[in-house]
């Protein structure tokens, strides 16, 4: 029984599902698929552009803190001043990218590589 | 350390301190002595069998942040410096996009135990995993020396002991009964006690905004108007650079921090651990965004009880008391809540060092024994059992080196103890995650390049700056032999590894294995699970 990870003792999680459907995975040939070539350049085109726009925004944030106090410390609305709403935005902007990609991933991710999975003969949980 | 007593009871009564933070302690023992009936494999031990869900490891994985160096440093930064203790707080949730968008779904679908798992799969095994254990026991450990720090401080306060020796007493009895979690309860009793304890922070410290809220009737504006009229440093505080505006090098230091901050939280190794003990790549997403969540209130929170902390208790107050601004949480929850508040609020945040340690003792402990003992020593033909023994073992020696470094910086603020191990981890680990994970062309010298050049240069600027020598805080205040300027190496040490491993790519002219390179490609995006086990390492037959 190769499923049961109990008594297998390197059953880590990956072996849960059985190996020997597995069979021989051609994974050069599924890595030359034009459905793999898609998925791969979707999800780089998603997660490089967004990286880098957080990390900008991120960096002006501390460059702003860091070398323009007075402009951080100017006063909004009581002693709520421009720093701590700028604070509050890298916030705000975590968690909007967050739900943009778990969205994104649902859409646009998750179909083609569960597709891929089950092409290449490894059933889903 | 501080030998000023503090106003009489202004802490509270020891013995009821005492009783409510050991009650704390046998139940969740209790709990990991439950959880890990049957840690029988090594799958146990190491990611609790990957069966927990994503809501579940996200909390725990918020536990992980949720600890000494957020509760106690961050609010008690805030409590000191104001605005410039906020700035932490941002770095540490915008760090989770790291995580989220290019790390978590990778490496669960990729890598088994370790961070080791990932880095060497499709390259050379034994000196990528010598290397990559290496870089995670020296992370560990610099992340472990803060927690014991913290530890000191906390249990100093609560029991009221100010002399060194009580305290160094007080971290030895801390690192005894963190090793006690790790042994019996492997990962499984480690998640379950930062679940535990997560949840009770969160219950706290939206208790004690929500109070504070109240008491200025529900303003913001005027909580912050109140703590810099009682700061020495006055109105300065609700803006940036009470801190670190100085001089242009203090500056410099800043942003050195904050990259150290956003590039490390997401490559430190128990953090990267944790999303194995998931059953997939959709999980450990879940984890993430959970763990974000409950992160993005935490250190909302953080804000109030910070600024609240100055007003309430002051400044002066705070750095007077035994653990200096690591004391501001709980000196503000005893103000408004007494002593049974402060009992609860130590016992939770002492509960977080423990289970935070635990998990870096299980880090590095597993690296060691599945990386270089398994893998490097055994050449993948250890037995299980012995490895788990092995892992053990590790973790008892872990522990001691743990007591005897927490011994030695107790005293110093946790927050930039964890920001050195931040930068650590960026520089060891990042580079190489990313490279192995996005570039086709890596290989197995630019890795070695990068992990060690990373890591060296950090170590190096990290023995030669101001933190170790030449400064009033330092850990050697007689000596002076610092000549790098700045308290973090981030700035420096994180670029370079990322220049390391393209250099040694390309100098070195070695192909990259194109078939591993298919396979872990395929597998880190499909969570395809593997043909035949990776290259003869762990050969074992099931039984």
């Amino acid at each position: 029984m190769t499923t049961d990870h109990l008594t297998s003792p390197f059953g880590g999680p990956t072996e849960e599902l059985p190996v020997m459907t597995a069979g021989e995975i051609d994974f050069a040939a599924i890595q030359r698929s034009d459905e793999f070539v898609r998925l791969r350049a979707r999800l780089r085109r998603f997660v490089f552009p967004v990286s880098a726009l957080f990390f900008a925004w991120y960096l002006v944030y501390v460059l702003l803190a860091a070398y323009a106090r007075s402009f951080m410390s100017t006063e909004l609305f009581g002693e709520i001043n421009i720093g701590m709403l700028l604070g509050f935005l890298q916030f705000v902007s975590t968690g909007a990218i967050t739900v943009w990609y778990v969205r994104f991933a649902r859409t646009y991710i998750d179909p083609v590589s569960d597709h891929i999975r089950s092409q290449a003969g490894v059933a889903d949980e | 350390m501080t030998t000023r007593v503090l106003a009489a009871g202004a802490t509270g009564n020891p013995t009821l301190n005492t009783a409510v933070f050991l009650a704390f302690i046998v139940i969740t023992l209790y709990v990991v002595y439950r959880a890990s009936h049957a840690n029988a494999t090594a799958a146990d031990y190491y990611a609790a069998g990957g069966n927990f869900t994503g809501v579940q490891n996200g909390i725990a994985l918020s536990g992980d942040f949720l600890s000494a160096a957020s509760f106690l440093g961050i609010s008690g930064l805030i409590s000191v410096y104001g605005y410039d203790g906020f700035l932490y707080s941002v770095g540490w949730v915008v760090a989770w996009l790291v995580g989220l968008l290019l790390i978590a779904e990778r490496l669960r679908n990729t890598g088994r135990f370790t961070v080791g798992d990932v880095m060497s799969y499709r390259l050379r095994q034994r000196p990528i995993r010598a290397a990559a254990a290496t870089a995670t026991m020296v992370i560990s450990f610099f992340y472990m020396l803060a927690q014991m720090a913290g530890a000191g401080g906390l249990v100093a306060l609560l029991l009221n002991v100010h002399s060194r020796t009580g305290q160094s007493l007080v971290i030895v009895v801390v690192g005894i009964v963190m090793v006690l979690y790790v042994l019996v309860g492997g990962m499984k009793g480690t998640t379950w006690v930062q679940i535990i304890k997560a949840a009770l922070l969160m219950v706290c410290i939206t208790m004690i905004t929500v109070f504070l809220l109240g008491k200025f009737g529900f303003s913001l504006s005027s909580i912050l108007r109140t703590a810099a009229q009682s700061s020495p440093k006055g109105a300065a505080v609700l803006g940036p650079g009470t801190e670190y505006g100085a001089s242009g090098t203090t500056r410099l230091d800043f942003v050195s921090l904050a990259l150290a901050l956003v590039l490390g939280i997401c490559s430190l190794p128990h953090v990267l651990m944790r999303f194995y003990t998931v059953p997939d790549a959709l999980q450990a997403r879940r984890s993430v965004v959970s763990a974000t969540w409950v992160l993005v209130v935490f250190y909302l929170c953080t804000l109030v009880v910070g600024f609240g902390a100055m007003a309430l208790v002051g400044t002066n107050t705070i750095l007077n008391a035994p653990g200096a601004a690591n004391s501001a949480a709980p000196l503000l929850a005893f103000r408004i809540g007494g002593p049974v508040l402060l009992g609860l609020v130590a016992a939770v945040a002492f509960a977080t060092i423990l289970a935070v340690v635990a998990g870096l003792t299980l880090a590095a402990s597993a690296s060691f024994a599945h990386d270089i003992y398994a893998s490097v020593i055994k050449h993948g033909d250890a037995d299980p059992k012995t490895e788990v023994r092995v892992a053990r073992l590790t973790a008892i020696v872990v522990g001691a080196l743990a007591i005897g470094g927490g011994i030695a910086v107790n005293g110093q603020n946790v927050a930039y103890l964890v920001a050195l191990a931040l930068a650590l981890a960026a520089s060891a680990n990042l580079p190489t995650m990313l490279y192995t994970i996005f570039w086709r062309r890596f290989n197995t010298t630019g890795a070695l390049w990068s992990i060690y050049g990373g890591l060296g240069s950090c170590l190096l600027l990290i023995l030669f700056s101001p933190l170790v020598s030449g400064s009033a805080t330092s850990v050697f205040r007689g000596m002076d032999f610092h000549w790098f300027p700045l308290s973090n190496p981030g700035i420096v040490s994180i670029p370079l590894s990322f220049v390391f491993g393209y250099l040694g790519t390309w100098l070195s002219r070695e192909p990259a294995d194109e078939a591993k390179q298919a396979e872990m490609e395929v597998r880190a995006l499909t969570g395809i699970a593997p043909n035949t086990r990776s290259s003869g390492e762990h050969q074992q037959t099931a039984s």
